[in-house]
């Protein structure tokens, strides 16, 4: 992996499950799915502190978001499922009907805020 | 008032037990739900102040509504159904008939939830086993690319880990309990081992797995890059050859990585496998409420899980190309229909970009980005709340929905039934 390059992993976390019934346009679930989980050493990398605000460019598309810290090996960033992510995938899904959803590259910018 | 062991339709762990307390026509309390739940039931009165019907984003009568909508149904060259996984069965029938009266294609959101176990368990077979059987029996239970502990909060102390059972007497202290993922998520800390696999390393590791159990030689090297060492494997695939009663629970963390349905087919086989030495079972860790539903109503109707294409006048299944991502990328449909579902918020931009672009009808208990671009908009009652029927639970068991509470808005399966109803009638 390219050294200014993270892997990306989407997936469900618990106020984005109960965001989808309590209201996406509530403040908890835009939170929720815009919130970009970085190790700590990413953080440092990148020179970022919680809360700033971050692009995210994937192949596809960008999205931007707020970067917070969390346990997570290095080079490995997790954002739960929401408007941000259905902007990064692609839609080619291998003749199985599922979009290439985890694991895939993408590159960050902050955004001066 | 209140109803005692009602069914909760949010996840697929559709827990039985929920008691909930209706007081001056709303829900005031759930007792047994978790965090997802008690969202669920409490949630489910927003948008009260909608019309049951818009058109063009202007309310409607019901039957304007219908008349529209039936109209752009038959009058497409390639009409798409989708949706459907937080819906009752009997809603799911419906809609199936729906699209064969338009000669349409129908995907469930199976395709991009557990679409890939659906085809690699059509390829090797499923050695499954019902919740009851792992409360009961197991005593090796293994996450595998799943995160329980948010997507399904009561999966481990209903059915799984914590929970006492006949053979299990002592809950947790008698279970191994071992997660595989690619980050030490929540679910980490109920499990007595933790192994964090590289991202897209699944199926290397399953298919190693599958040599130890087998007695093979598996080279310390063909697990190199993977994140997991040759000792932590050796021992996994040991306890697993030594256990009582096992069980794989497998997440997206599979059906949606590199591998996809050749993850979920080495799973399986390994599932098999084990099954010559003890007994092993799968189980795939389903999401929405009737995802499973979906799956068997549409089997049951078409032959076919997910993806299915009527246009010959019969059902051809083939994921890839009459799946909900596909079509719509590749600009294929010209009228969609959804069915208690939300593309538009969550699927590709290419996907949305196709939303946008054709007539679009939705049927929803949620305002949600999808109703709000629709061309024809229902807002239905929400079922399981406001109206009964059958969901399945994530390991084929039927259990029937309570209506607790009325609504001013029409079910699915009417609005569906109307539909279907009114198309025949242009197509006569």
């Amino acid at each position: 992996m390219p050294e200014n390059k993270l892997i990306l992993i989407t997936g469900r976390s618990t106020k984005q499950g109960t965001g989808i019934s309590i209201g996406k346009e509530q403040e908890d679930y835009q939170v929720a799915t815009s919130a970009l989980e970085l190790s700590l050493e990413d953080m440092a990398r990148y020179g970022l502190k919680e809360g700033d605000t971050v692009k995210i460019k994937s192949q596809f598309g960008e999205a931007t978001v707020k970067c917070r810290p969390q346990k997570l090996p290095e080079g490995l960033a997790f954002l739960a499922f929401g408007p941000a992510t259905s902007h990064l995938l692609g839609s080619e899904t291998h003749a199985t009907g599922m979009p290439d959803s985890k694991g895939f590259e993408i590159e960050l910018e902050q955004v001066p805020g | 008032m209140q109803f005692d062991s009602v069914v909760c339709a949010f996840c697929g762990c559709v827990c039985d037990d929920i008691i909930v307390t209706v007081e001056d026509g709303q829900i005031t309390q759930t007792k047994n739900a978790c965090v997802l739940g008690k969202a669920w039931f409490l949630g489910h009165a927003q948008h009260q102040d909608i019309s049951a019907a818009r058109i063009a984003g202007q309310p409607a009568s019901l039957e304007d509504a219908i008349d529209e909508a039936a109209r752009i149904l038959v009058g497409a060259h390639y009409p798409f159904i989708y949706g459907l996984s937080s819906t009752s069965c009997e809603a799911q029938r419906q809609a199936i008939a729906l699209a064969e009266a338009i000669n349409g294609t129908i995907d469930c959101c199976t395709s991009v939830c557990h679409g890939p176990s659906g085809m690699a368990m059509q390829g090797v077979g499923e050695p499954s086993c019902t919740l009851g059987e792992v409360k009961n029996r197991a005593d090796l239970v293994v996450y595998w690319g799943s995160n329980p502990a948010e997507s399904h909060p009561r999966h481990m102390s209903r059915y799984a880990v914590t929970v006492k059972g006949k053979f299990t007497p002592n809950g947790r202290k008698g279970r191994t309990v071992v997660l595989v993922d690619v980050r030490p998520t929540p679910s980490a800390r109920a499990a007595d081992i933790f192994l964090q696999i590289a991202p897209g390393k699944d199926f290397e590791v399953l298919w190693a797995l599958r040599a130890l159990v087998k007695g093979q030689r598996v080279e310390a090297s063909a697990l190199e890059g993977t994140g997991i060492a040759f000792e932590q494997i050796t021992d996994l695939a040991e306890r697993m050859k030594k256990c009582r009663f096992g069980v794989l629970f497998v997440g997206q963390g599979l059906t949606q990585s590199r591998g996809k349905h050749m993850n979920l087919t080495a799973a399986f086989l390994l599932a098999n496998d084990l099954n010559s030495v003890t007994k092993f079972a799968l189980i795939p860790m389903r999401g929405h409420g009737n995802v499973t539903g979906v799956d068997g109503v549409m089997a049951w109707q078409t032959g076919y899980p997910f993806g299915v294409n009527f246009s010959r006048g019969y059902p051809r299944f083939n994921p890839g190309e009459f799946t909900m991502v596909d079509v719509l990328s590749r600009g294929d449909a010209d009228a969609v229909m959804t069915v208690a579902s939300d593309p538009y918020a969550n699927l590709p931009r290419m996907v949305r970009k196709r939303l946008e672009d054709v007539p679009l009808i939705s049927l929803d208990s949620h305002e949600s980005e999808t109703t709000r671009i629709a061309r024809v908009a229902f807002t239905t009652s929400t079922v399981g709340v406001n109206v009964g029927g059958t969901v399945y639970r994530m390991d084929n068991i039927p259990l029937p929905l309570t209506k607790v509470l009325a609504s001013p808005y029409p079910s699915d399966e009417e609005v569906l039934g109307r539909l279907l109803a009114r198309v025949k009638e242009l197509e006569s």
